[in-house]
């Protein structure tokens, strides 16, 4: 059990500053996931929390006590890899057990422990195999039981999911929120998948080029995202995003369409209007704020996407729940939702009612 | 209509017939070896160029064996080229490790020079190698063939160890060391079984190398009892005859040690050692 501290950490490699301005403090058992697109320095981050690469500014602390410059064996600390990283020469067992073993650990304390960590994990069958002769999946546990067994402060995931089929991942993403409700234990979770992200996180770190953009819970970002990136970045599928000329009530989009907004205030500063593709209704023909043409309908039995062409900004997409009786080609209405509307001004931060 | 599928017999005996051809082709010049080993002195010029010798003969394993010099050249080669392949591998592995795993000042200008080390012929540098053994005080001594070698190898074997250590997952040593090894103790318990092709193949270079090595043997060695086998194999060629027989039994012998070496590291050099590390 650990509370982890980032103060001001930053990471340069030579003279190219990979992450910067880090503060992030990590509750004790918390469920914590760093999310961002690739090469944002997700990976970076959770590996100068285990140690394996040194901190070039800024304070890192567990419990209180500075560790900037304990080695990775001192921090007790367990990580899984994306590659897994299984010793190839070792069975399973021994894979599982080999914090152990560096420990001088009783062979039969060893034992046990391998045994149960095997059991829980369903692998009791394959423990004399070794990591070749096992499926992605397989390997994927075995990563996860090396890690569990140590009992350590907290637990690193680094992608651990990325390399296997959309099946696995969502059965292996159960596994590991069953796991964090079991040991209670700090978990700090990389990934560049946002709905991993919004399903298993008590908070989410947003990354976008070595920046923090937002921490929060996943409905905080979901309902009130810090900037055009998060909000773009966080909610499947992806938020609406059209240019607007903001006014006293509400804004103008391009086509001279006016938007009242009266939810709102700070609409004169507003530069782009965000919507939810889940946050615009269809109505009539020559009703709702824009008229658009459906260009593409896709029916999926519990939603209906539509892609639409709205005139004067292009194409935009809804989604509606149920099964909505549009055709391609058909002329609709469409009403945005304004008390989920999101406005940006210049800079991309979003402009919130003051509360 | 039949299977497609089905390989054409004639292809198949086109290909053992190719194999067969890359077979006798390679393995011929062994066979002479042996089969001029094997034939009685009197023989071998009236029967030189028959495929079988109408009589077979041991004696010239006998001579060279219990007559000649022969037990303590192969012995010589054995320290020498033993030692060099120990020496090189050694060096060759911790420089290896470090150009593959660490960033430092200078690996690019190390690395430029080792290849230049490589470019110059033998010949230019015979002279001052000899003269700097000379002043060391090390002519006619194993010692001096066993630097010589080992220097000379180092290049290249660091090269090939830094391959082997690119072809280890860097994740596994840092999950070794998140399981609380420190850097060596991952190097011992993680790097070095999985680097053991490596180092069989290094090692097998290096010593067949410095076994069948003749230049250098031949310069800094004139004392009849430290010379190496090569060199060893000269005295055969005597001011009036060259004593083929005995010359191609002891050719023979000298084949011995380099097959068992090769059988004793070909289990190492089996490949794919690493599969299932990482990813699926
Ligand atoms: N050893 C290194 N030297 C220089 N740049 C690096 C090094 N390692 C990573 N980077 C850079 O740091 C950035 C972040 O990398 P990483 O943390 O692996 O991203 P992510 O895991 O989010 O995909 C990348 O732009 C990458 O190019
Ligand atoms: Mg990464």
């Amino acid at each position: 059990m650990a509370r982890i501290e980032l103060r001001d950490v930053a990471k340069r490699y030579g003279s190219v500053e990979v992450l910067r301005n880090i503060d992030l403090e990590i509750q004790d058992g918390e469920f914590i996931v760093l999310v961002g697109p690739s090469g944002c320095g997700k990976s970076t981050l959770l590996r100068m929390v285990a140690g394996l690469e040194p901190i070039s500014s800024g304070d890192f602390l567990i419990d209180g006590e500075r560790m900037n410059d304990v080695r990775p064996r001192d921090r007790d600390i367990a990580m899984v890899f994306q590659s897994y990283a299984l010793y190839p020469h070792m069975d399973v067992a021994r894979n599982m057990g080999f914090s152990m073993e560096i420990r001088k650990d009783p062979v039969a304390e060893r034992k046990s422990k391998v045994a149960q960590a095997a059991e829980t994990l369903g692998l009791s069958n394959l423990t004399d195999r070794l990591p070749k002769a096992l499926s992605g999946g397989q390997r994927q546990r075995v990563a996860m039981g090396r890690a569990i067994i140590r009992d350590p402060q907290a637990f690193l995931f680094d992608e651990p999911l990325s390399n296997l089929d959309a099946a696995l991942r969502v059965e292996m993403r159960l596994e590991i929120a069953r796991l964090h409700q079991k040991l209670s234990a700090t978990m700090i979770y990389v990934t560049h998948d946002q709905v991993e992200a919004l399903t298993l996180a008590d908070r989410i770190v947003v990354l976008n080029g070595g920046d923090i953009q937002q921490v929060g819970s996943p409905l905080e970002l979901y309902e009130r995202p810090a900037n055009k990136f998060v909000a773009q970045f966080i909610g499947s599928p992806t938020m609406n995003v059209v240019p607007v000329i903001g006014t006293d009530t509400g804004v103008t989009a391009g086509n001279g369409a006016a938007i009242e907004l009266p939810d709102q205030p700070l609409t004169a500063q507003a530069k782009e209007l965000g919507v939810r593709p889940e946050h615009i209704d269809v109505v009539d023909n020559g009703t709702g704020d824009l008229s658009a043409v459906a260009d593409v309908v896709e029916h999926l039995g519990s939603d209906t996407n539509i892609y639409v062409n709205v005139e004067g900004i292009g194409s935009m997409m809804v989604r509606k729940h149920g099964n909505i009786p549009v055709n391609s080609g058909e002329q609709l209405g469409l009403r945005i939702q304004t008390e989920n509307a999101h406005l940006f001004a210049d800079d991309g931060t979003a402009l919130r009612p003051v509360a | 209509m039949s299977a497609v599928k089905n390989p054409n017999p004639a292809l198949i005996v086109g290909k053992y017939a190719a194999l067969a051809f890359y077979l006798i082709f390679a393995l011929f010049p062994l066979y002479w070896l042996l089969k001029i080993g094997l034939t009685p002195d009197a023989l071998i010029y009236s029967e030189g160029t028959r495929l079988f010798p109408s009589e077979i003969t041991f004696s010239n394993f006998t001579t060279v064996i219990f007559q000649t010099d022969f037990v303590a050249y192969f012995r010589n080669s054995l320290v020498v080229s033993l030692g060099a392949a120990f020496f090189t591998t050694l060096f060759a592995a911790g420089a290896g490790y470090a150009f593959s795993r660490f960033v430092f000042a200078g690996k690019r200008i190390i690395i430029a020079l080792m290849l230049v080390t490589q470019m110059f012929p033998l010949l230019m540098i015979i002279a001052p190698i000899y003269k700097i053994v000379a002043e060391l005080g090390l002519l006619n001594s194993l010692t001096s063939l066993i630097v010589v070698y080992t220097a000379f190898n180092i290049p290249f074997a660091t090269f090939l160890m830094q391959s082997f250590f690119d072809g280890i997952p860097k994740d596994l040593e840092d999950a070794a060391m998140m399981d609380g090894c420190s850097r060596f103790q991952a190097l011992c318990k993680v790097v070095f079984p999985l680097t053991l092709p490596g180092l069989g193949a290094t090692l097998g270079f290096v010593f067949t190398a410095a076994w069948s090595e003749l230049l250098f043997a031949l310069m800094l060695i004139s004392k009849n009892d430290a010379m190496t086998f090569p060199v060893g194999l000269l005295t055969f060629v005597s001011k009036f005859s060259v004593d083929w027989g005995q010359m191609m039994a002891a050719g023979v012998l000298a084949l011995i040690p380099s097959c068992l070496f090769f059988i004793f590291i070909q289990r190492y050099l089996v490949q794919g050692l690493t599969s299932g590390a990482v990813k699926g």
